[in-house]
């Protein structure tokens, strides 16, 4: 399996980029880490007249820190978060989630920003920031939009980005201290893409409880006030009274049928639960 | 020196060029105006082609089964009555028969090229009823694969001895139990390069093979040249465990190919193309029942099995080697009175069978340990307890068993004792007691199996199919500095038979193993043979290597004698010197005597020289049997469905090793496919006969972290019939662990009174598995 013949740039500023990218007269593919991208233009399932590669612009690898958030831009590798290259503002939630993406040689070339626009449902990041409340930062050529990253990604391999439009950073609500957080991905061996994603952040000083189903063959599931599912209690009681039921007929009507199915689903959900109050 | 012969531990010879990425694989070879073939392969699985449709400015550059006038098809025959014959062309004619046949064969000065060709190459078809199903292909509405045919069956075989004894057994069971299609998945795949020698009027093909001589001689047929217009060579090859153990379509097209545009060509298989195309091995299914009395004897077994061969016989071990083999070696290592067994090798459109490490024995393992234990829980006795009592016991060795296999030597018991001791079957118990704090299930499982190897030309002459091993020969040469030559015929592609080779060399000629040079892969450079399967290298090349070291050892002596100024009959050779009881000499001045300074060699002097080839086979050349018990600890977590090998312990016998470490090598790469085969390999197909696993994403192969370190545990009794008492090993690991790993996770279900028959064990398997048994326990 080879590619389709294809032009490559790799501009050294965001203009250019977006100038390619709003080409209409070919089909433009953006590349970053390419680790989604490669196997899918080797299989010739891509067959992209020009490939513009981001990996030069300097904007999206900066890193920014404010008094509330984590700004990570979008050519940020899984192994930089891993090993600690960021500021970490999410109590260890982002790096221990990076350290189960795929394999290292995976981490190594494979970005925040390119997994989120990939848009693969089964990806750890779209799921675990979706819990975390982030939102991604796009850069349109009238300017800059930010949209949730549950909202961002709107299907299967389908993104709210238009065309021409730029992954360009990721924002990351800061948690405080007091926060808990449990993430439970089902796979069958180390490194598969996942089957079930649970993942659930507990903030009380900041009022926020979020639980998020992932994993399923659409965008994640986000109870954005998770207290009803998660029985309504706080603290200790959160895993013990996960309403399976509830969670059984969301997973219902988000198109999750096969009861085997919804039962991995809630078992990784119940697990999240119980790792955000252990 | 002493530390290099035969039992040492010794490094592999070839690893240093290997694990620093400097070996030679086929898709290393360069050779000048090469250019690389694209192949276009069927889309669909059972399809009237109705037209190939080449662009007009593509037609020098792709071909179909038009252009290959006078290419022969594959033709596999086997000689037991009722074969029926299937013609594998080289380039689809007529029809398609399964997903990934080749249809067109496509040029590019780069692969990438080569596959722009292929893409605009229309294909039409008249889609046909597709047989996606072993057991559906049997039933009389089903489609044809061979439309000349009467049925979708290759072979039926049956046997029966004393099943009217069944009858009579108090206890009875039986199970339908089932085993995935997989890929063989090597790290490196198939590739071809091809070149036609106009000095040498040769066609030469560079393939990663494991058989060269015989690959020639099918290419040879296939491309109506003589033998000697072929030379074959097989350079390093990462990895064969039978997927390279046949004659491909790709290497007769290829070979024309040369020959047609007279510059060298390569197709290097790509992953889709193996998982699409060459999803060949391992699926079984088995009706079988066991029949016992109330204290666990066995009285019998009968069974019915289908092997899901696919569209072609496949050259040379043909469709029906492996549900023939399945009747011959299903009473495994246990001693009974009554046997039945049919056998059906069903045509299906899927790509043809191959023999994947274990061949059926992995299959056959399954079906017969997993109902052991059905067995063991309907008697209410311990799984070991119930094998102890049916086990072929040390003191009837030699034994002819039911099927008249002949077990060599060996203590089947004392393996399975020391097994259960090891894993510690007891501790189990009082753990399964207890429950587990996570709330996962603890089980533990074995499975014994036996291994024929090196079985040779008694045995193949009776399957009749295009290839019979015969002597296996070798040569041995001294070189003028006194270093040592080996060619043999058999391949090495990570069993280390650079070293073992060298080893037995050692052992009887005393040179250095630095200065033993092996010299195989090449039908040129080497004596025929065989080639490797059947796990034989070390019996046969073993034995042929040892027996042309002799030889050199007594030619060396009577020159040593004559240059000591003593008798022949005084001198012996080994350390590498010529000994004798007035003084020594090196076999290097012996060498150098033979081929710098002949003045002084004696008048009768063995004008053969310092050279010889030798052929051996066993005294028996029945097959040696290895055997081992495997033993597994699991995990599982019966909310997910996922399993845990906790522990995993093999007590094996290999008879004499030559060399340990590299033999506990090819346990641990056996157990990893055995795992893979137990818990995560399997090409699903749909009704359309569609392969449902196309990369790695979907076919899950066993990682470093699915893999335990085994515990393992070595036993040598000698084979009485073979060169130092060895036996073939390099299968076994991949035999036992499905057998082993289903039991041991039935066992921890069993307190849900789930039960699983169906390899691969995947977590939605057990989660059904589970339901199910929830649901009968409400009903």
């Amino acid at each position: 399996v080879k590619p389709v013949a294809f032009d490559y740039q790799r501009p050294g500023d965001m203009a250019s980029a977006m100038v390619l990218g709003r080409r209409d007269d070919a089909v433009v593919k953006f590349i970053a880490g390419g680790q989604s991208l490669g196997p899918m233009l080797n299989l010739r399932l891509v067959q992209p007249d020009l490939l513009v590669d981001l990996t030069a612009l300097a904007e999206l690898k900066q890193v920014e820190q404010t008094d509330d958030a984590l700004v990570v831009g979008a050519c940020v590798t899984h192994a930089d978060i891993e090993d600690g290259r960021i500021p970490d503002i999410t109590r260890g939630a982002l790096p221990a989630v990076a350290r189960g993406i795929a394999y290292r040689a995976v981490r190594n070339r494979g970005t925040i920003g390119g997994s989120l626009a990939h848009a693969d449902p089964a990806a750890d990041w779209t799921a675990c920031l979706a819990a975390l409340g982030a939102s991604v930062l796009i850069r349109a050529a009238s300017g800059r939009r930010e949209v949730p990253v549950e909202a961002f990604m709107v299907g299967v391999f389908e993104t709210a980005l238009a065309p021409g439009e730029i992954v360009e950073a990721v924002k990351i609500p800061k948690l405080s201290g007091s926060a808990r957080w449990g993430f439970y991905k089902v796979c069958r061996k180390a490194g598969e893409f996942a089957h079930a994603i649970g993942a659930v952040l507990h903030d009380p000083e900041r009022s926020v409880c979020r639980a998020v189903i992932g994993a399923t063959e659409r965008r994640p599931i986000v109870f954005g006030d998770a207290g009803a599912v998660l029985g309504g209690k706080k603290g200790a009681d959160l895993a013990g009274s996960l309403d399976e039921a509830l969670v059984r007929r969301t997973l219902h009507s988000a198109g999750v049928t096969d009861p085997i199915r919804q039962q991995v689903h809630v078992v990784a959900l119940r697990r999240a639960a119980a790792q955000a109050v252990a | 020196l002493k530390s290099q012969g035969v039992g040492a531990r010794l490094v592999r010879k070839e690893d240093d060029r290997l694990l620093r990425g400097r070996g030679e694989f086929v898709a290393d070879i360069r050779v000048a105006g090469m250019q690389d073939v694209a192949f276009l392969r069927s889309p669909v699985a059972h399809a009237r082609i109705r037209g190939t449709a080449i662009p007009p400015h593509l037609r020098e550059v792709a071909f179909t089964a038009a252009d290959l006038v006078g290419v022969k098809s594959i033709r596999a025959v086997s000689g037991l009555p009722g074969f029926k014959v299937s013609e594998q062309p080289v380039l689809a004619i007529g029809k398609v028969r399964y997903v990934g046949e080749l249809v067109a064969m496509c040029l590019g000065p780069t692969r990438a090229d080569a596959e722009d060709v292929a893409a605009a190459i229309v294909l039409d078809v008249e889609e046909l009823p597709a047989v996606h199903d072993m057991l559906e292909a049997r039933k009389p509405a089903a489609a044809l694969v061979h439309e000349h045919w009467e049925d979708n069956v290759f072979l039926e075989t049956f046997v029966d001895i004393n099943s009217a004894r069944m009858a009579e057994a108090p206890i009875k069971v039986t199970r339908e139990i089932r085993t995935a299609r997989q890929c063989m998945a090597p790290i490196e795949g198939r590739g071809v390069v091809a070149t036609w020698e106009t000095r040498l009027e040769q066609l030469t093909i560079y393939s990663a093979c494991q058989m060269p001589h015989i690959i020639r001689t099918g290419l040879a047929e296939c491309l109506g040249l003589d033998h000697g217009q072929v030379r074959v060579i097989a350079p390093d090859v990462g990895g064969g465990f039978g997927y390279k153990g046949i004659l491909l379509a790709e290497e007769v097209a290829l070979g024309w190919l040369a020959m047609r545009c007279g510059h060298p060509v390569r197709w290097i298989e790509d992953r889709r193309e193996h998982l699409t195309a060459g999803a060949n091995c391992r699926e079984h299914h088995y009706r079988i029942t066991g029949y016992a009395d109330h204290d666990g004897r066995l009285v019998g077994i009968d069974c019915e099995a289908t092997v899901d061969s696919g569209a072609y016989s496949s050259y040379p071990f043909s469709a029906c080697l492996e549900a023939a083999q399945v009747a011959s070696i299903l009473p495994g290592t246990y001693d009974f009175p009554a046997y039945r067994c049919r056998t059906f090798s069903a045509a299906t459109n899927k790509c043809p069978i191959l023999p994947y490490r274990g061949v059926a024995r992995t299959g056959v393992c399954f079906a017969l340990e997993l109902i052991l234990d059905a067995i063991a829980r309907e008697v209410g006795i311990e799984p070991h307890e119930l094998r102890m009592r049916n086990l072929v016991r040390a003191e009837q060795m030699p034994f002819e068993n039911i099927t008249k296999k002949h077990f060599d030597s060996g203590d089947y018991p004392q393996s399975l004792r020391r097994a259960v001791a090891v894993i510690g079957v007891d501790a189990v118990r009082a753990r399964q007691q207890r429950g587990e704090s996570d709330g996962r299930l603890i089980g533990v499982g074995l499975a014994l199996y036996c291994e024929q190897a090196a079985h040779g030309t008694s045995v193949y002459a009776g399957w009749g199919i295009p290839m019979v091993p015969g002597y296996e020969q070798a040569t041995a040469r001294l070189t003028p500095d006194g270093g040592l030559e080996l060619r043999v015929g058999v391949h090495s592609h990570g069993q280390g038979l650079e070293t073992t080779l060298a080893q037995v060399a050692h052992e009887i000629l005393g040179i250095d193993v630095a200065k033993i040079k092996l010299v195989h892969g090449d039908t040129a450079l080497t004596p025929y043979s065989t080639g490797t399967w059947g796990s034989r290298c070390m019996v046969m090349a073993g034995g042929a290597v040892a027996a042309a070291c002799k030889e050199i050892a007594q030619r060396a002596a009577r020159i040593g004698a004559r240059l000591l100024q003593t008798d022949a009959a005084e001198v012996v050779v080994r350390d590498g010197y010529a000994v004798a009881a007035n003084g020594s000499i090196s076999l290097a001045e012996i060498s150098s005597t033979w081929y710098l300074r002949p003045q002084d060699l004696p008048s009768d002097v063995d004008p053969g020289g310092l050279e010889a080839t030798v052929g051996y086979k066993p005294e028996r050349d029945s097959g040696t049997f290895s055997y081992a018990t495997h033993a597994a600890i699991v995990a599982v977590d019966s909310e997910i469905g996922d399993v845990e090998i906790l522990d995993y312990v093999i007590v094996e016998d290999g008879g004499r090793l030559v060399n340990p470490m590299i033999v506990e090598g090819q346990i641990y790469g056996g157990l990893a496919q055995g795992i893979g085969t137990a818990l995560y390999e399997e090409m699903p197909y749909d009704r359309s006969g569609q392969p449902l696993a196309s990369t790695l994403a979907d076919y899950l192969l066993p990682g470093p972290l699915e893999v335990p370190a085994p515990r393992l545990d070595h036993m040598e009794t000698p084979s009485p019939y073979t060169q130092f008492g060895v036996k073939g090993i390099g299968e076994g690991g991949a035999i036992a662990p499905p057998a082993t790993i289903a039991n041991a996770v039935n066992d921890a279900l069993r307190p849900l009174g789930a039960e699983l028959l169906c390899s691969p064990i995947t977590p939605r398997r057990i989660l059904e598995a589970i339901a199910a048994a929830g649901g009968r326990r409400r009903s």
